[in-house]
């Protein structure tokens, strides 16, 4: 435990070293305001609450996640240090699960600092805040998923590029398996392959988390596509680290 | 005590080492020599964890590196080859994270920071940014990171590659320093690092081990091993000479050099040639500027060894 708290810390601290925190932070806030105000219509549609904010979090994060989750790896491949971190009396894992904690703390913070769309949303009215909360909690599984993703596309590339584009194509197969677009790819398919494809979907889960539907199911969903694809990626460095 | 039975890495169809065997015990410092690709790096790789053996096994104090990986690593200090770093952290916030990593705590980390820091006199770059260091620094800050936690192990990989003079002078230093209750093994391809630091040496090409002596049976395999060589002056018939140290009992062989003004005679097996050569160098009163005995040439012995015994 304490060698993922220490790795976790360090790769934080890495986050803030560079400008690439400061970057994506500021990035997230503007990119989340202007779907919220502009494309989710915030004042026109005269209702409290954050729909418009939460309902664009799929898509915003199907493009930032990966910007964040491309270097996990690729880069300690590029760089070396890999070799160093491989060597440290840490399992694979511990490192695993430690970059993948820093990534996503950071991502929390990123979204903790829309807090002032909370704030403007109880100021002009009246909202139902343990929606706005389960939602915030939703926001968070979903953009831990897109990180395990990114962890373990990250881990199976060196070039940081191909890793993103990857990890897009994929974050974007798993917000849509529900939707025509992958199910009807799936056309030949028996009902049973169509119904779990489908019940794979990151937009369906979430869309129940944003509308303030606390299900047991759609939380341990979440959890366990991390926890699988974490488990994934300690898979992929044992095979490829040293190559 | 570090051992590897069988070692063996392939790629494919590459071997890039084949079935290596050794022991190394507290206070040998071992000097792993070979060309560039002939496995040392790997083998390296294979104790510290990183690459895993296709077949055979290494153990670290009595931990196998595969199935104990971490107690083996515990007892391990590593530099791998290049030094990688965290390039974006400060040295400090770095030794410091590899200390905490490596299970110090509070004091004890503290402390160990602090005494790395002034036994590799880095004190002046602690807040310095590792990606903005100078090669030599860089290096320092690896070996630092290598021997923190104090391991009984230490495995260097190529440690003074890209150092200039008084840097490679300062890390041997610290190397023969710590040598006397440790096992420390170094990969180089410099050969008079051999010859300073280590007292034995291993010499692999094509993944194989071709040599497993001290530095100074190696030297002495060198056919230079007890050759007299003699250096003339200009007006010298270096003809009448050749031909003169030829007949001097014990001399197998005579060469002259090319630059014509040089002139070595090679003994027979254990014969002592230099009394005889000194005294008929004074007797035909040559006009001698030098005279040497030559105690072996490392490099040579290198070349020998690895171009031919790994072609035979």
């Amino acid at each position: 435990m304490s060698a993922i708290k220490v790795i976790a810390a360090r790769e934080l601290k890495a986050y803030f070293a560079t400008p690439v925190a400061f970057v994506f932070i500021v990035i997230f806030l503007a990119l989340s305001g202007v779907f919220t105000f502009y494309l989710g219509g915030f004042y026109e549609r005269g209702q409290a609450d954050l729909q418009p904010f939460f309902g664009f979090h799929p898509w915003l994060y199907l493009f930032l996640v990966p910007a964040i989750s491309m270097r996990l790896w690729a880069e300690e491949r590029k760089s070396g240090s890999i070799e160093l971190l491989m060597t440290l009396p840490v399992s694979v894992w511990d490192a695993v699960v430690g970059k993948f904690l820093a990534a996503w703390l950071f991502t929390a913070v990123a979204l903790g600092l829309t807090f002032p769309m909370w704030i403007t949303v109880n100021y002009l009215g009246e909202p139902d805040n343990g929606v706005i909360i389960t939602a915030y909690l939703g926001s968070l599984l979903m953009a831990g998923a897109f990180l395990a993703i990114g962890s373990c596309i990250s881990a199976a590339n060196r070039n940081q590029v191909v890793a993103f584009i990857i990890t897009v194509v994929i974050c974007f197969i798993f917000l849509l398996s529900g939707f025509p677009l992958v199910l009807d790819f799936l056309g030949g398919a028996p009902q049973v392959v169509a119904e779990t494809v489908a019940g794979l979907s990151f937009l369906t889960h979430f869309n129940a988390l944003s509308k303030g539907v606390i299900d047991l199911r759609d939380v341990v969903y979440f959890l366990l596509v991390i926890v699988a694809w974490l488990y994934a990626t300690t898979i992929v460095l044992e095979l490829k680290k040293a190559d | 005590m570090i051992k590897a039975e069988g070692l063996t890495k392939h790629y494919g169809a590459l071997k890039a080492v084949d079935g290596i065997s050794f022991k190394v015990e507290p206070g040998e410092v071992l000097g792993f020599l070979g060309p560039n690709g002939a496995g040392k790096s790997t083998t390296m790789r294979m104790f510290a964890g990183f690459v895993p053996p296709s077949a055979g096994h290494a153990e670290i104090c009595g931990f196998s590196i595969s199935t104990q990986a971490r107690e083996a690593k515990s007892r391990l200090g590593y530099l791998p080859e290049g030094a990688p770093t965290y390039g974006e952290m400060a040295v400090g916030e770095f030794l410091d994270f590899i200390a905490a990593i490596r299970g110090l705590r509070g004091s004890a980390a503290r402390n160990s920071v602090e005494e790395i820091i002034d036994r590799l006199n880095i004190r002046d770059v602690v807040k310095q940014r590792i990606e903005t260091l100078s090669k030599g620094f860089k290096r320092r800050v690896g070996l630092a990171q290598a021997i923190i936690h104090d391991p009984p192990v230490l495995i260097l990989d190529e440690p003074t590659d890209g150092l200039d003079p008084n840097q490679k002078h300062e890390v041997r230093q610290l190397i023969a320093d710590m040598s006397t209750n440790k096992i420390i093994v170094i990969s180089t391809h410099i050969l008079e690092e051999v010859d300073a630091v280590c007292n034995r040496a291993i010499i692999i090409a094509n993944g194989r081990i071709l040599a497993d002596e001290t530095p100074e049976a190696l030297i002495n395999r060198s056919r230079y091993h007890n050759a007299v060589s003699l250096k003339l002056g200009r007006d010298a018939d270096m003809a009448v000479i050749a031909t003169a140290l030829g007949n001097v009992g014990g001399v197998a062989q005579v060469e002259t050099a090319d630059d014509g003004r040089v002139i070595t005679a090679f003994p027979q097996a254990n014969a002592q040639i230099l009394t005889a050569i000194g005294d008929l160098a004074g007797a035909q009163a040559w006009p001698l500027e030098q005279l040497q005995l030559e105690s072996g040439r490392l490099d040579e012995v290198f070349r020998t060894i690895t171009t031919t015994e790994a072609h035979p």
